[in-house]
Protein backbone atom coordinates (compact mmCIF):
# COMPACT_ATOMS: atom_id res chain seq x y z
CA UNK A 1 0.00 0.00 0.00
CA UNK A 2 0.95 3.18 -0.78
CA UNK A 3 0.46 6.77 0.99
CA UNK A 4 2.77 7.23 3.88
CA UNK A 5 3.38 10.08 5.08
CA UNK A 6 6.26 10.80 7.75
CA UNK A 7 6.93 14.41 9.17
CA UNK A 8 9.96 15.17 10.67
CA UNK A 9 11.30 17.49 12.70
CA UNK A 10 9.59 20.24 10.91
CA UNK A 11 9.44 23.75 12.17
CA UNK A 12 8.11 27.32 9.70
CA UNK A 13 8.07 30.91 11.20
CA UNK A 14 6.10 33.72 9.72
CA UNK A 15 7.82 37.01 9.66
CA UNK A 16 4.25 39.67 10.79
CA UNK A 17 3.92 42.91 9.17
CA UNK A 18 5.78 44.67 12.15
CA UNK A 19 8.80 42.57 11.85
CA UNK A 20 8.15 40.05 14.81
CA UNK A 21 8.59 36.60 14.40
CA UNK A 22 5.59 33.96 14.59
CA UNK A 23 6.50 30.35 14.76
CA UNK A 24 3.51 28.27 12.75
CA UNK A 25 5.34 25.01 13.54
CA UNK A 26 7.28 23.88 15.72
CA UNK A 27 9.36 20.84 15.90
CA UNK A 28 6.37 18.96 14.61
CA UNK A 29 6.92 15.17 14.58
CA UNK A 30 4.34 12.55 12.49
CA UNK A 31 3.68 9.25 11.03
CA UNK A 32 0.87 8.65 9.17
CA UNK A 33 -0.11 5.01 7.91
CA UNK A 34 -1.20 4.09 4.15
CA UNK A 35 -4.36 4.51 3.80
CA UNK A 36 -5.47 5.78 7.11
CA UNK A 37 -7.80 8.67 7.48
CA UNK A 38 -6.13 11.75 9.91
CA UNK A 39 -7.70 14.83 11.10
CA UNK A 40 -5.63 17.68 12.65
CA UNK A 41 -7.71 19.75 14.86
CA UNK A 42 -7.38 22.47 16.98
CA UNK A 43 -7.95 26.29 17.27
CA UNK A 44 -6.90 29.12 14.82
CA UNK A 45 -3.25 29.74 14.86
CA UNK A 46 -2.11 25.91 15.88
CA UNK A 47 -0.53 26.03 12.68
CA UNK A 48 -2.90 22.69 11.26
CA UNK A 49 -3.32 24.34 8.00
CA UNK A 50 0.36 25.81 7.25
CA UNK A 51 1.36 21.72 8.27
CA UNK A 52 -0.82 20.85 5.63
CA UNK A 53 0.25 22.95 2.62
CA UNK A 54 3.42 21.98 4.06
CA UNK A 55 2.60 18.55 2.75
CA UNK A 56 1.22 19.33 -0.41
CA UNK A 57 4.44 21.15 -1.15
CA UNK A 58 2.42 25.02 -2.04
CA UNK A 59 4.16 26.46 1.26
CA UNK A 60 7.13 24.76 2.31
CA UNK A 61 8.94 24.42 5.83
CA UNK A 62 12.17 26.29 7.20
CA UNK A 63 13.72 22.98 8.61
CA UNK A 64 12.94 19.02 8.91
CA UNK A 65 11.57 17.45 6.20
CA UNK A 66 8.49 15.38 5.32
CA UNK A 67 8.50 12.48 3.10
CA UNK A 68 5.96 11.01 0.88
CA UNK A 69 6.33 6.92 0.65
CA UNK A 70 10.12 7.94 1.23
CA UNK A 71 10.36 11.22 -1.22
CA UNK A 72 11.08 14.35 0.22
CA UNK A 73 8.41 16.57 -0.71
CA UNK A 74 9.70 19.97 -2.64
CA UNK A 75 7.01 21.16 -4.73
CA UNK A 76 3.15 20.76 -5.26
CA UNK A 77 2.39 17.36 -7.45
CA UNK A 78 -0.37 15.66 -8.44
CA UNK A 79 0.01 12.76 -5.70
CA UNK A 80 -1.26 15.14 -3.60
CA UNK A 81 -4.45 15.55 -4.10
CA UNK A 82 -5.56 19.06 -2.15
CA UNK A 83 -9.45 20.12 -1.67
CA UNK A 84 -9.46 23.87 -0.04
CA UNK A 85 -12.20 25.49 1.85
CA UNK A 86 -13.78 27.26 -0.70
CA UNK A 87 -14.18 24.79 -3.82
CA UNK A 88 -11.97 26.98 -5.98
CA UNK A 89 -13.69 25.14 -9.64
CA UNK A 90 -12.42 27.91 -12.36
CA UNK A 91 -15.66 29.37 -13.02
CA UNK A 92 -14.94 29.65 -16.70
CA UNK A 93 -14.97 26.17 -17.40
CA UNK A 94 -17.99 23.55 -17.04
CA UNK A 95 -18.09 21.01 -14.08
CA UNK A 96 -16.75 18.31 -16.66
CA UNK A 97 -13.56 20.65 -17.89
CA UNK A 98 -12.82 21.29 -14.52
CA UNK A 99 -12.79 17.95 -13.11
CA UNK A 100 -10.21 16.68 -16.25
CA UNK A 101 -8.52 19.82 -15.53
CA UNK A 102 -5.68 17.93 -14.31
CA UNK A 103 -5.24 15.32 -16.45
CA UNK A 104 -5.68 17.90 -19.45
CA UNK A 105 -2.89 19.61 -17.77
CA UNK A 106 -0.44 16.52 -17.56
CA UNK A 107 -1.52 15.47 -20.95
CA UNK A 108 -3.19 12.42 -20.03
CA UNK A 109 -6.52 13.19 -20.79
CA UNK A 110 -7.17 11.12 -23.96
CA UNK A 111 -6.53 7.98 -22.11
CA UNK A 112 -8.43 8.92 -18.72
CA UNK A 113 -11.50 9.63 -20.11
CA UNK A 114 -13.33 7.20 -18.40
CA UNK A 115 -11.94 8.01 -15.53
CA UNK A 116 -13.51 11.53 -15.51
CA UNK A 117 -16.91 9.65 -16.08
CA UNK A 118 -16.65 7.73 -13.22
CA UNK A 119 -15.74 10.21 -10.77
CA UNK A 120 -18.54 12.75 -12.13
CA UNK A 121 -21.07 9.95 -10.92
CA UNK A 122 -18.84 9.33 -7.94
CA UNK A 123 -19.70 12.31 -6.54
CA UNK A 124 -23.17 12.41 -7.36
CA UNK A 125 -23.31 14.68 -10.32
CA UNK A 126 -24.49 12.89 -13.47
CA UNK A 127 -26.35 14.94 -15.63
CA UNK A 128 -24.59 18.32 -14.43
CA UNK A 129 -21.11 17.96 -16.53
CA UNK A 130 -22.07 20.89 -18.91
CA UNK A 131 -22.95 23.21 -15.81
CA UNK A 132 -21.28 25.95 -14.61
CA UNK A 133 -20.06 26.20 -11.18
CA UNK A 134 -22.16 29.66 -10.34
CA UNK A 135 -25.08 26.88 -11.34
CA UNK A 136 -24.91 24.63 -8.92
CA UNK A 137 -25.02 24.66 -5.05
CA UNK A 138 -22.26 24.89 -2.48
CA UNK A 139 -22.68 21.20 -1.98
CA UNK A 140 -22.21 20.42 -5.25
CA UNK A 141 -19.25 22.73 -5.93
CA UNK A 142 -17.74 21.03 -2.95
CA UNK A 143 -18.34 17.69 -4.44
CA UNK A 144 -16.90 18.38 -8.14
CA UNK A 145 -13.69 19.81 -6.65
CA UNK A 146 -13.18 16.42 -4.45
CA UNK A 147 -13.83 14.63 -8.27
CA UNK A 148 -11.17 17.33 -9.60
CA UNK A 149 -8.36 16.11 -6.24
CA UNK A 150 -9.28 12.39 -7.04
CA UNK A 151 -9.55 11.88 -10.81
CA UNK A 152 -5.80 12.13 -10.90
CA UNK A 153 -5.06 8.83 -8.48
CA UNK A 154 -3.53 10.67 -6.03
CA UNK A 155 -1.73 8.76 -3.12
CA UNK A 156 -2.66 11.17 -0.44
CA UNK A 157 -5.77 13.57 -0.49
CA UNK A 158 -5.32 17.16 1.74
CA UNK A 159 -8.69 18.31 2.36
CA UNK A 160 -8.18 21.78 4.49
CA UNK A 161 -11.30 22.52 6.16
CA UNK A 162 -13.38 21.65 2.77
CA UNK A 163 -16.67 21.41 4.39
CA UNK A 164 -16.39 24.27 6.79
CA UNK A 165 -18.39 26.62 4.10
CA UNK A 166 -21.25 24.03 3.75
CA UNK A 167 -24.81 24.27 6.07
CA UNK A 168 -24.93 21.67 8.95
CA UNK A 169 -26.87 18.90 6.76
CA UNK A 170 -24.97 18.97 3.54
CA UNK A 171 -22.22 19.02 5.99
CA UNK A 172 -23.18 15.38 7.26
CA UNK A 173 -23.92 14.14 3.79
CA UNK A 174 -20.94 15.16 2.71
CA UNK A 175 -18.77 13.66 5.86
CA UNK A 176 -20.35 10.15 4.74
CA UNK A 177 -19.62 10.57 1.22
CA UNK A 178 -16.21 11.17 2.01
CA UNK A 179 -16.17 8.20 4.22
CA UNK A 180 -17.36 6.45 1.30
CA UNK A 181 -14.61 7.67 -1.14
CA UNK A 182 -12.22 6.65 1.51
CA UNK A 183 -12.85 3.24 1.15
CA UNK A 184 -13.32 2.82 -2.15
CA UNK A 185 -10.17 4.46 -3.46
CA UNK A 186 -7.69 3.19 -0.37
CA UNK A 187 -6.02 6.37 -0.31
CA UNK A 188 -4.16 8.15 2.73
CA UNK A 189 -6.59 11.62 3.77
CA UNK A 190 -5.20 13.96 5.96
CA UNK A 191 -7.88 16.32 6.90
CA UNK A 192 -8.16 19.84 8.45
CA UNK A 193 -11.02 20.45 10.38
CA UNK A 194 -12.11 22.80 13.88
CA UNK A 195 -15.02 21.17 14.34
CA UNK A 196 -14.41 18.23 17.00
CA UNK A 197 -17.51 16.03 15.99
CA UNK A 198 -16.14 15.77 12.17
CA UNK A 199 -12.88 14.67 13.42
CA UNK A 200 -14.31 11.84 15.43
CA UNK A 201 -16.85 10.36 12.84
CA UNK A 202 -14.53 10.71 10.38
CA UNK A 203 -11.26 9.69 11.54
CA UNK A 204 -8.37 6.87 12.65
CA UNK A 205 -6.36 8.97 14.13
CA UNK A 206 -7.08 12.64 15.73
CA UNK A 207 -4.24 15.02 15.89
CA UNK A 208 -4.68 17.57 18.28
CA UNK A 209 -2.60 20.49 17.91
CA UNK A 210 -2.30 23.89 19.67
CA UNK A 211 -0.92 27.14 19.44
CA UNK A 212 1.69 29.61 21.06
CA UNK A 213 4.36 27.44 20.04
CA UNK A 214 2.14 25.75 17.72
CA UNK A 215 2.74 21.87 17.92
CA UNK A 216 1.20 18.53 18.11
CA UNK A 217 -0.46 17.92 21.68
CA UNK A 218 -1.44 14.72 21.31
CA UNK A 219 -2.08 12.11 19.10
CA UNK A 220 -5.62 10.00 20.23
CA UNK A 221 -6.89 7.17 18.40
CA UNK A 222 -10.22 6.36 17.89
CA UNK A 223 -11.11 2.64 17.84
CA UNK A 224 -14.61 2.54 17.38
CA UNK A 225 -16.43 0.96 14.23
CA UNK A 226 -17.31 1.91 11.30
CA UNK A 227 -20.45 3.41 10.64
CA UNK A 228 -20.08 5.48 13.75
CA UNK A 229 -23.37 6.77 15.26
CA UNK A 230 -22.62 10.90 16.09
CA UNK A 231 -24.30 10.28 19.71
CA UNK A 232 -23.12 7.25 21.24
CA UNK A 233 -21.31 7.12 24.79
CA UNK A 234 -17.95 6.18 23.28
CA UNK A 235 -18.30 8.57 21.19
CA UNK A 236 -18.69 11.65 23.66
CA UNK A 237 -16.22 10.11 25.69
CA UNK A 238 -13.88 11.00 22.92
CA UNK A 239 -15.25 14.35 22.49
CA UNK A 240 -15.03 15.12 25.95
CA UNK A 241 -11.11 14.11 26.11
CA UNK A 242 -10.48 15.85 23.18
CA UNK A 243 -12.24 19.02 24.57
CA UNK A 244 -10.39 18.43 27.55
CA UNK A 245 -6.98 18.95 25.96
CA UNK A 246 -8.14 22.05 23.96
CA UNK A 247 -8.75 23.58 26.82
CA UNK A 248 -12.85 24.09 26.40
CA UNK A 249 -14.54 21.29 27.97
CA UNK A 250 -15.56 24.24 30.53
CA UNK A 251 -14.49 22.32 33.66
CA UNK A 252 -12.57 24.89 34.90
CA UNK A 253 -15.14 28.12 34.46
CA UNK A 254 -16.56 29.32 37.39
CA UNK A 255 -19.93 30.09 37.11
CA UNK A 256 -20.98 33.83 36.83
CA UNK A 257 -23.56 33.67 39.80
CA UNK A 258 -25.31 31.54 42.21
CA UNK A 259 -28.74 30.73 43.17
CA UNK B 1 -53.97 45.58 -18.71
CA UNK B 2 -55.28 48.70 -20.52
CA UNK B 3 -52.19 50.67 -19.55
CA UNK B 4 -50.25 47.79 -21.46
CA UNK B 5 -52.16 48.89 -24.22
CA UNK B 6 -52.04 52.66 -24.30
CA UNK B 7 -48.13 52.00 -23.80
CA UNK B 8 -48.45 49.81 -26.68
CA UNK B 9 -50.61 52.68 -28.82
CA UNK B 10 -48.23 55.48 -27.59
CA UNK B 11 -45.56 54.93 -30.00
CA UNK B 12 -48.79 55.25 -32.74
CA UNK B 13 -50.04 57.89 -31.63
CA UNK B 14 -46.75 59.82 -31.54
CA UNK B 15 -45.92 58.95 -35.09
CA UNK B 16 -49.28 59.83 -36.32
CA UNK B 17 -49.03 63.32 -34.38
CA UNK B 18 -45.08 63.63 -36.07
CA UNK B 19 -46.48 63.18 -39.95
CA UNK B 20 -49.55 65.46 -38.79
CA UNK B 21 -46.91 68.07 -38.19
CA UNK B 22 -44.64 67.41 -40.70
CA UNK B 23 -47.91 67.14 -43.36
CA UNK B 24 -49.96 70.50 -41.90
CA UNK B 25 -48.06 73.08 -41.31
CA UNK B 26 -46.13 74.49 -43.89
CA UNK B 27 -42.08 75.20 -43.79
CA UNK B 28 -41.01 78.09 -43.10
CA UNK B 29 -40.48 80.29 -45.79
CA UNK B 30 -36.38 80.86 -44.54
CA UNK B 31 -35.77 77.58 -44.90
CA UNK B 32 -34.26 76.45 -48.31
CA UNK B 33 -36.55 74.11 -49.64
CA UNK B 34 -35.80 70.14 -50.99
CA UNK B 35 -37.11 68.46 -54.31
CA UNK B 36 -38.74 66.32 -51.70
CA UNK B 37 -40.19 65.93 -48.09
CA UNK B 38 -37.57 63.03 -47.03
CA UNK B 39 -38.27 63.53 -43.57
CA UNK B 40 -41.47 62.41 -43.72
CA UNK B 41 -40.34 59.47 -46.08
CA UNK B 42 -38.71 58.30 -43.06
CA UNK B 43 -41.30 58.44 -41.01
CA UNK B 44 -43.23 56.62 -43.30
CA UNK B 45 -40.70 54.10 -43.46
CA UNK B 46 -40.49 54.06 -39.73
CA UNK B 47 -44.60 54.07 -39.22
CA UNK B 48 -44.74 50.55 -41.84
CA UNK B 49 -42.16 49.12 -40.04
CA UNK B 50 -43.99 49.95 -36.35
CA UNK B 51 -47.55 49.19 -37.42
CA UNK B 52 -45.74 45.78 -38.83
CA UNK B 53 -44.28 44.73 -34.81
CA UNK B 54 -47.05 46.03 -33.07
CA UNK B 55 -49.56 44.12 -35.24
CA UNK B 56 -47.01 40.99 -34.89
CA UNK B 57 -47.09 41.81 -31.15
CA UNK B 58 -50.88 40.64 -31.02
CA UNK B 59 -49.83 37.21 -31.69
CA UNK B 60 -46.65 36.68 -29.61
CA UNK B 61 -46.81 37.24 -26.18
CA UNK B 62 -42.84 37.49 -26.20
CA UNK B 63 -43.05 40.08 -28.74
CA UNK B 64 -45.92 41.98 -27.03
CA UNK B 65 -43.93 42.48 -24.06
CA UNK B 66 -40.86 43.71 -25.86
CA UNK B 67 -42.76 45.73 -28.12
CA UNK B 68 -44.35 47.65 -24.47
CA UNK B 69 -41.20 47.66 -23.22
CA UNK B 70 -39.71 49.42 -26.53
CA UNK B 71 -42.61 51.64 -27.23
CA UNK B 72 -42.68 54.44 -25.05
CA UNK B 73 -38.97 55.43 -25.37
CA UNK B 74 -40.03 55.30 -29.49
CA UNK B 75 -42.62 57.23 -28.73
CA UNK B 76 -40.29 59.82 -26.75
CA UNK B 77 -37.96 59.82 -29.37
CA UNK B 78 -40.49 60.45 -32.22
CA UNK B 79 -41.95 63.29 -30.29
CA UNK B 80 -38.53 64.86 -30.03
CA UNK B 81 -38.19 65.01 -33.99
CA UNK B 82 -41.54 66.56 -34.19
CA UNK B 83 -40.23 69.35 -31.63
CA UNK B 84 -37.11 69.73 -33.61
CA UNK B 85 -38.91 69.81 -36.85
CA UNK B 86 -41.29 72.43 -35.52
CA UNK B 87 -38.07 74.42 -33.90
CA UNK B 88 -36.01 74.11 -37.10
CA UNK B 89 -38.09 73.55 -40.06
CA UNK B 90 -41.49 74.64 -39.30
CA UNK B 91 -41.16 78.02 -37.52
CA UNK B 92 -37.23 78.50 -38.22
CA UNK B 93 -36.78 80.15 -34.74
CA UNK B 94 -32.83 79.02 -34.97
CA UNK B 95 -30.46 80.27 -37.47
CA UNK B 96 -30.99 78.24 -40.66
CA UNK B 97 -27.10 78.16 -41.48
CA UNK B 98 -26.40 75.54 -38.67
CA UNK B 99 -29.90 74.37 -38.22
CA UNK B 100 -30.93 72.76 -41.48
CA UNK B 101 -34.88 71.57 -42.07
CA UNK B 102 -34.76 67.70 -40.66
CA UNK B 103 -36.47 67.38 -44.63
CA UNK B 104 -32.35 68.71 -45.07
CA UNK B 105 -30.15 66.35 -43.24
CA UNK B 106 -32.43 63.28 -44.40
CA UNK B 107 -32.37 64.61 -48.27
CA UNK B 108 -28.22 63.69 -47.44
CA UNK B 109 -28.56 60.26 -46.76
CA UNK B 110 -30.43 59.59 -50.40
CA UNK B 111 -28.24 62.29 -52.32
CA UNK B 112 -24.83 61.37 -50.60
CA UNK B 113 -25.37 58.02 -50.00
CA UNK B 114 -22.32 56.65 -52.41
CA UNK B 115 -19.90 58.77 -50.71
CA UNK B 116 -21.30 58.19 -47.36
CA UNK B 117 -20.81 54.27 -47.66
CA UNK B 118 -17.36 55.10 -49.80
CA UNK B 119 -16.35 56.93 -46.12
CA UNK B 120 -18.01 54.47 -43.66
CA UNK B 121 -15.91 51.54 -45.53
CA UNK B 122 -12.84 53.31 -45.52
CA UNK B 123 -13.03 54.56 -41.93
CA UNK B 124 -14.10 50.62 -40.50
CA UNK B 125 -10.69 49.36 -42.88
CA UNK B 126 -8.50 52.59 -40.94
CA UNK B 127 -10.21 51.87 -37.46
CA UNK B 128 -9.48 47.79 -37.84
CA UNK B 129 -6.23 47.70 -38.89
CA UNK B 130 -5.09 50.19 -36.13
CA UNK B 131 -7.78 47.94 -33.71
CA UNK B 132 -5.69 45.18 -34.31
CA UNK B 133 -2.51 46.29 -34.53
CA UNK B 134 -2.88 48.02 -31.08
CA UNK B 135 -4.69 45.44 -29.42
CA UNK B 136 -2.87 42.27 -30.25
CA UNK B 137 0.37 44.88 -28.88
CA UNK B 138 -1.53 45.76 -26.00
CA UNK B 139 -2.68 41.91 -25.18
CA UNK B 140 0.80 40.90 -25.51
CA UNK B 141 2.35 43.64 -23.41
CA UNK B 142 -0.52 43.26 -20.45
CA UNK B 143 0.19 39.27 -20.89
CA UNK B 144 4.51 40.01 -20.20
CA UNK B 145 3.75 42.58 -17.50
CA UNK B 146 1.42 40.78 -16.07
CA UNK B 147 3.07 37.42 -15.06
CA UNK B 148 6.94 38.61 -15.56
CA UNK B 149 8.19 40.63 -12.57
CA UNK B 150 11.54 41.84 -14.11
CA UNK B 151 10.14 42.92 -17.41
CA UNK B 152 7.09 44.81 -15.52
CA UNK B 153 10.12 46.86 -13.72
CA UNK B 154 11.57 47.74 -16.61
CA UNK B 155 8.42 48.35 -19.27
CA UNK B 156 6.08 49.65 -16.88
CA UNK B 157 7.59 53.16 -16.56
CA UNK B 158 6.89 52.99 -20.34
CA UNK B 159 3.47 52.25 -19.84
CA UNK B 160 3.29 55.22 -17.20
CA UNK B 161 5.01 58.14 -19.25
CA UNK B 162 3.26 56.68 -22.99
CA UNK B 163 -0.14 55.90 -22.14
CA UNK B 164 -1.74 58.53 -20.62
CA UNK B 165 -1.01 61.19 -23.82
CA UNK B 166 -3.95 61.47 -25.86
CA UNK B 167 -3.12 59.54 -28.97
CA UNK B 168 -3.91 62.68 -31.04
CA UNK B 169 -1.25 64.78 -29.16
CA UNK B 170 1.14 62.55 -31.44
CA UNK B 171 -0.11 63.84 -34.64
CA UNK B 172 2.49 66.77 -35.73
CA UNK B 173 5.06 64.57 -34.88
CA UNK B 174 3.95 61.30 -36.38
CA UNK B 175 2.17 63.23 -39.65
CA UNK B 176 5.63 64.17 -40.53
CA UNK B 177 7.81 60.82 -39.97
CA UNK B 178 5.31 58.50 -41.44
CA UNK B 179 5.77 58.77 -45.39
CA UNK B 180 1.69 58.82 -45.43
CA UNK B 181 -0.97 60.06 -43.29
CA UNK B 182 -2.73 57.01 -43.46
CA UNK B 183 -0.04 54.79 -41.68
CA UNK B 184 -0.10 57.73 -39.04
CA UNK B 185 -3.55 57.44 -38.37
CA UNK B 186 -2.63 54.25 -37.76
CA UNK B 187 -0.27 54.58 -35.94
CA UNK B 188 -2.40 56.69 -33.89
CA UNK B 189 -5.16 54.43 -33.84
CA UNK B 190 -2.91 51.55 -32.40
CA UNK B 191 -1.53 53.44 -29.79
CA UNK B 192 -4.92 54.74 -28.53
CA UNK B 193 -6.15 51.06 -27.96
CA UNK B 194 -2.57 49.67 -26.86
CA UNK B 195 -2.64 51.25 -23.38
CA UNK B 196 -5.95 50.71 -22.08
CA UNK B 197 -5.53 46.89 -22.94
CA UNK B 198 -2.43 46.39 -21.87
CA UNK B 199 -3.21 48.34 -18.40
CA UNK B 200 -6.33 46.14 -18.06
CA UNK B 201 -5.03 42.85 -19.33
CA UNK B 202 -2.29 43.29 -16.82
CA UNK B 203 -4.06 44.72 -14.36
CA UNK B 204 -6.77 41.19 -14.82
CA UNK B 205 -3.56 38.89 -14.25
CA UNK B 206 -2.12 40.49 -11.11
CA UNK B 207 -5.99 40.19 -9.33
CA UNK B 208 -6.47 36.27 -10.39
CA UNK B 209 -7.24 34.83 -7.27
CA UNK B 210 -3.82 32.96 -5.85
CA UNK B 211 -6.07 29.84 -5.17
CA UNK B 212 -6.60 29.24 -8.66
CA UNK B 213 -2.95 28.86 -9.45
CA UNK B 214 -2.63 27.03 -6.35
CA UNK B 215 -5.19 24.41 -7.54
CA UNK B 216 -3.54 24.07 -10.60
CA UNK B 217 -0.18 23.48 -8.91
CA UNK B 218 -1.47 20.64 -6.94
CA UNK B 219 -3.04 19.25 -9.83
CA UNK B 220 0.70 18.90 -11.70
CA UNK B 221 0.33 22.14 -14.16
CA UNK B 222 3.17 23.56 -15.74
CA UNK B 223 4.09 27.24 -16.00
CA UNK B 224 2.79 27.97 -19.49
CA UNK B 225 -0.68 25.66 -18.93
CA UNK B 226 -1.15 27.86 -15.96
CA UNK B 227 -0.56 31.21 -17.92
CA UNK B 228 -2.97 30.07 -20.77
CA UNK B 229 -5.51 28.14 -18.85
CA UNK B 230 -5.95 29.92 -15.89
CA UNK B 231 -4.58 33.39 -15.65
CA UNK B 232 -5.37 34.40 -19.18
CA UNK B 233 -9.10 33.14 -18.60
CA UNK B 234 -9.65 34.41 -15.16
CA UNK B 235 -8.16 37.68 -16.41
CA UNK B 236 -10.44 37.80 -19.23
CA UNK B 237 -13.15 40.04 -17.67
CA UNK B 238 -10.79 42.71 -17.07
CA UNK B 239 -9.10 42.63 -20.68
CA UNK B 240 -12.72 43.02 -21.91
CA UNK B 241 -13.30 46.39 -20.03
CA UNK B 242 -9.73 47.23 -21.21
CA UNK B 243 -11.12 46.48 -25.06
CA UNK B 244 -13.95 48.53 -24.17
CA UNK B 245 -12.19 51.62 -22.87
CA UNK B 246 -9.83 51.06 -26.38
CA UNK B 247 -12.68 51.11 -28.52
CA UNK B 248 -14.20 54.29 -27.07
CA UNK B 249 -10.71 55.56 -27.67
CA UNK B 250 -10.22 54.57 -30.74
CA UNK B 251 -13.50 56.04 -32.03
CA UNK B 252 -12.10 59.77 -31.16
CA UNK B 253 -8.42 58.95 -32.41
CA UNK B 254 -10.09 57.89 -35.45
CA UNK B 255 -12.28 60.65 -36.27
CA UNK B 256 -9.76 63.20 -35.12
CA UNK B 257 -7.09 61.53 -37.32
CA UNK B 258 -9.33 61.46 -39.69
CA UNK B 259 -9.64 65.02 -39.60
CA UNK B 260 -6.12 66.38 -39.44
CA UNK B 261 -4.30 64.07 -42.30
CA UNK B 262 -6.77 61.31 -43.96
CA UNK B 263 -8.50 62.05 -47.72
CA UNK B 264 -11.54 60.37 -46.46
CA UNK B 265 -13.69 58.68 -43.93
CA UNK B 266 -16.47 60.10 -41.51
CA UNK B 267 -14.33 62.06 -39.91
CA UNK B 268 -12.61 64.24 -43.35
CA UNK B 269 -16.29 63.86 -44.22
CA UNK B 270 -17.36 66.05 -41.53
CA UNK B 271 -14.47 68.14 -41.47
CA UNK B 272 -15.00 68.55 -45.32
CA UNK B 273 -18.43 69.05 -45.36
CA UNK B 274 -18.34 71.70 -42.25
CA UNK B 275 -15.82 73.95 -44.56
CA UNK B 276 -17.86 74.12 -47.47
CA UNK B 277 -20.68 75.27 -44.62
CA UNK B 278 -22.67 72.19 -45.97
CA UNK B 279 -24.65 71.71 -41.78
CA UNK B 280 -27.73 69.38 -43.28
CA UNK B 281 -24.57 66.94 -44.42
CA UNK B 282 -22.65 67.69 -40.97
CA UNK B 283 -25.70 66.41 -39.17
CA UNK B 284 -25.98 63.65 -41.12
CA UNK B 285 -22.06 62.38 -40.72
CA UNK B 286 -22.89 62.62 -37.27
CA UNK B 287 -26.33 60.78 -37.35
CA UNK B 288 -23.99 57.90 -39.48
CA UNK B 289 -21.19 58.22 -36.65
CA UNK B 290 -23.35 57.44 -33.91
CA UNK B 291 -24.87 54.15 -35.80
CA UNK B 292 -21.91 53.31 -36.14
CA UNK B 293 -20.06 53.31 -32.90
CA UNK B 294 -23.51 51.94 -31.25
CA UNK B 295 -22.76 49.46 -33.49
CA UNK B 296 -19.67 48.51 -32.75
CA UNK B 297 -20.22 48.50 -29.19
CA UNK B 298 -22.84 46.32 -29.48
CA UNK B 299 -20.94 43.72 -31.19
CA UNK B 300 -18.15 44.40 -28.67
CA UNK B 301 -20.82 43.12 -25.74
CA UNK B 302 -22.26 40.23 -27.75
CA UNK B 303 -18.67 38.99 -27.73
CA UNK B 304 -18.56 39.26 -24.61
CA UNK B 305 -21.98 37.27 -23.70
CA UNK B 306 -20.50 34.70 -25.86
CA UNK B 307 -16.86 34.58 -23.88
CA UNK B 308 -18.36 35.58 -20.57
CA UNK B 309 -20.93 33.82 -20.16
CA UNK B 310 -19.93 32.53 -17.09
CA UNK B 311 -19.64 35.98 -15.71
CA UNK B 312 -22.35 38.83 -16.52
CA UNK B 313 -23.23 41.89 -15.91
CA UNK B 314 -19.46 44.00 -15.81
CA UNK B 315 -21.02 46.23 -17.67
CA UNK B 316 -24.57 46.78 -19.43
CA UNK B 317 -25.36 47.90 -22.73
Amino acid sequence: MVGEIVIDHVSKSFTNPDGSEVKALNNVNLKVKPGSFISLIGPSGCGKTTLLRAISGLNLQDTGVILLDGEEIKKPGHDRGFAFQQANLYPWLTIEKNISFGLKARGIYKEKKQDVKEYIEMVGLKGFENSYPHQLSGGMNQRASLARALVGHPKVLLLDEPLGALDAFTRMNMQDEILRIWKEQKITIIMVTHDVDEAIYLSDQVVIMTPRPAKIEKVIDIELARPRARGNEDFLKYRTQILKILNYAGENVEPEYYL
Amino acid sequence: MLVKEIKKVSVIISLLLAIAVAVLIPNAARQPVTDKPYFLYFLGIAGIIIVFFYLLSFFSNKLSAKFEKKAPLLAGGILLLSIINLVCSKYALLPVLFFPSLDRVFAVFVKDRSLIVKCILSSAKLLGIGFLVGASLGFITGIVVGFNKKLAYWINPFIKIIGPIPATSWSPLVLSLFSTSYQAAVFMIALAVWFPITVMTSNGINNVQQTYFEVADTLGAGKFYKIFKVGIPAALPSVFLGFFYATTGSFITLVTAEMFGCKSGIGWYLNWQKSMMLYANVYAGLIVLALLCNLIITLLFKIRDRLLGWQKGVIKW
